[in-house]
């Protein structure tokens, strides 16, 4: 399905700001897998998620989805095959277009646009019922601006449009930290629900170890640049937050350890 | 005062196109100068060489659309800002001007032009022509209402909006803003066309200062008739294009002189966008969006 081959992304090389982001970096996601990342501040978790979108280029290493590379794809290519909800809940919609006009536009994700009406009477029976599936009500509020929609809404709204094509990956990065708890609460669920529907094969990073541990069937955790632990389904299922900060201090301990000795 | 309204409904076209980037693709794009100008100059040559007015009008819009494409490419695949991109698309195309005319001036009093049966039949002036020429605006209007509503024009849409969005669903930005700008130009070239077969001549300079009366025509057309749809907004751009021919024949009624009218322009632009911000102004609703917009921009 996603296959990432020892990748690796140095931000200002060369320069006093050199920082590795990614230090050969692999990982097999399979499909229908649900995996959660989580990791402290510039661990690496969004750099990895723009490498598989192509928002930024990879340094070395490979990248590919259903066994051929899309390393050199730029990233509104590979678009049709990834669908991505980002942090701030502003920036997966279109704030000046209806709510319909934003849907015909995710409708159309990785297909030639030509000059075809955007909204159809097929199109908008279609989108009332996706967006019945939200329980917002947004289905009465199909011309409505996106831009007067609230944050939960708007990032509601994002989630259905990167997934309801049935993208082959499914990217989420944090995309419930910028809502207050009720909001995100309801986002996540949504998720839950929405991956589940469509099977999707899904990356979630997140802040949240609770969250972490209650999606999806695999959990990892990055640090400096790479991926410290890889929980399967089975472990996940009984770990708790505690647990996972112990192994995090374990693993961290140790890594210092051999650093103290190698120095 | 009637031909005030005639220049208003010609001088829409233009307007519908500088709408197009200013508004639609958030680009202040400053090819129009220039591309308005080739678009004159490329119809006049043609028309004296005995090409066929139609034939030579579209011909002075794709030339105008390259221009745009020019512009278009210097900014998205030379990463040029944008502002810088459209006046060094201008100025070259000053030269360039220049040697399709041959010369500065080119009259076309004795040659076939479109408005050559409006003025054997004397409508030049009159109720008809007004009437037609509103038709031709107005069927512009429409086509890029259409346009905007299709996959196509949404994805332009986004583009201007956000970008980082409609590129996550799929859409090559490039593309989009380089067509835009294409169409845009295409447009404003075939105003140009249309301007130099109405009046009888093109000049070299006739496009000089013209994106700011394609300003001048959005921005106050859209605070006196609101933007809130696309059918609103490209309607309030040609009433903006009308009101701007008949606040220019009232000043020139005034006893100010056609050199004074740049100045006019410059005025009437900055009053359109400072004037919303005042008290009793606040209160017309068409204003008070726009005054909202301008806010935001500047946060």
């Amino acid at each position: 399905m996603l296959l990432i081959e020892n990748i690796t992304k140095t931000f200002f090389p060369g320069t006093v700001n050199e920082r590795v982001a990614l230090n050969d970096v692999s990982l097999q996601l399979n499909t229908g897998d649900f995996v959660t990342v989580i990791g402290s501040n510039g661990a690496g978790k969004s750099t990895l998620l723009n490498m598989i979108s192509g928002k930024l280029p990879i340094d070395s290493g490979d990248l590919s989805i259903d066994g051929s590379s899309v390393k050199r794809m730029p990233d509104y290519a590979r678009a049709a095959y990834v669908g991505r909800v980002f942090q701030d809940p502003m920036a997966g919609t279109a704030p000046d277009l209806s709510i319909e006009q934003n849907l015909a536009l995710a409708l159309r994700r990785g297909q030639r646009r030509g000059l075809s009406w955007g909204v159809t009477h097929k199109r908008r029976a279609f989108f009332r019922e996706e967006l019945l599936s939200l329980e917002l009500g947004l289905e009465n509020r199909l011309k409505a601006r996106v831009g007067l929609l609230s944050g939960g809404q708007r990032q509601a709204l994002s989630l259905l449009m990167a997934s309801f094509t049935q993208p082959r990956i499914l990217l989420l990065d944090e995309h419930t930290a910028a809502l207050d708890p009720q909001r995100a609460e309801l986002v996540t669920t949504l998720t839950q629900s929405i991956v589940e529907k469509h099977h999707l094969t899904t990356l979630m990073v997140t802040h949240n170890m609770e969250q972490a541990l209650r999606l999806g069937n695999r959990l990892i955790m990055m640090h400096e640049g790479q991926i410290i632990l890889d929980v399967d389904s089975e472990r996940k299922a009984t770990m708790t937050v505690p647990d996972l900060l112990a192994e995090f201090a374990k693993i961290k301990g140790a890594s210092l350890d051999d650093r103290a000795l190698l120095g | 005062m009637n031909a005030a309204l005639e220049l208003g409904l010609l001088y829409g076209i233009m307007a519908l196109g500088v709408y197009l980037t200013f508004r639609i693709l958030n680009f202040p794009d400053l090819t129009v100068d220039g591309s308005f100008t080739t678009g004159a100059a490329v119809a006049a040559s043609l028309i004296i060489n005995g090409v066929p007015a139609p034939l030579a009008t579209l011909a002075g819009a794709a030339s105008g659309a390259v221009a745009g494409l020019v512009t278009g490419v210097l900014y998205t695949k030379g990463r040029i800002d944008g502002l810088l991109a459209g006046i060094l698309t201008m100025i070259a195309l000053w030269s360039i001007n220049l040697r399709i005319m041959g010369k500065s001036n080119l009259p076309l009093l004795r040659e076939d032009t479109l408005m050559t049966p409006l003025r054997d039949a004397g409508l030049l002036g009159g109720a008809w022509s007004i009437l037609i020429f509103a038709v031709a605006a107005l069927v512009i209007k429409f086509a890029i209402d259409w346009f905007l509503s299709t996959d196509l024009g949404l994805s332009i849409q986004a583009t201007g909006n956000n970008e980082q969005m409609i590129r996550s669903l799929g859409v090559n930005t490039h593309r989009t803003t380089i067509l835009t700008l294409a169409i845009s130009n295409g447009l404003v070239a075939l105003c140009g066309a249309l301007i130099a077969q109405y009046q009888g001549f093109a000049d070299v300079s006739m496009g000089i200062g013209l994106i700011l009366v394609g300003l001048a025509s959005v921005i106050v057309g859209q605070a006196v008739f609101g933007r809130r749809t696309i059918f609103l907004a490209s309607l309030a751009v040609i009433g903006g294009a009308v009101i701007y021919r008949l606040v220019i024949f009232f000043a020139l009624g005034a006893g100010l002189n056609p050199n004074d009218m740049k100045l006019i322009s410059a005025l009437l632009v900055v009053a359109a966008l400072l004037l919303p911000r005042w008290g009793f102004l606040k209160r017309v609703p068409s204003l008070r969006q726009m005054r909202s917009n301008a806010a935001v921009k500047a946060n």
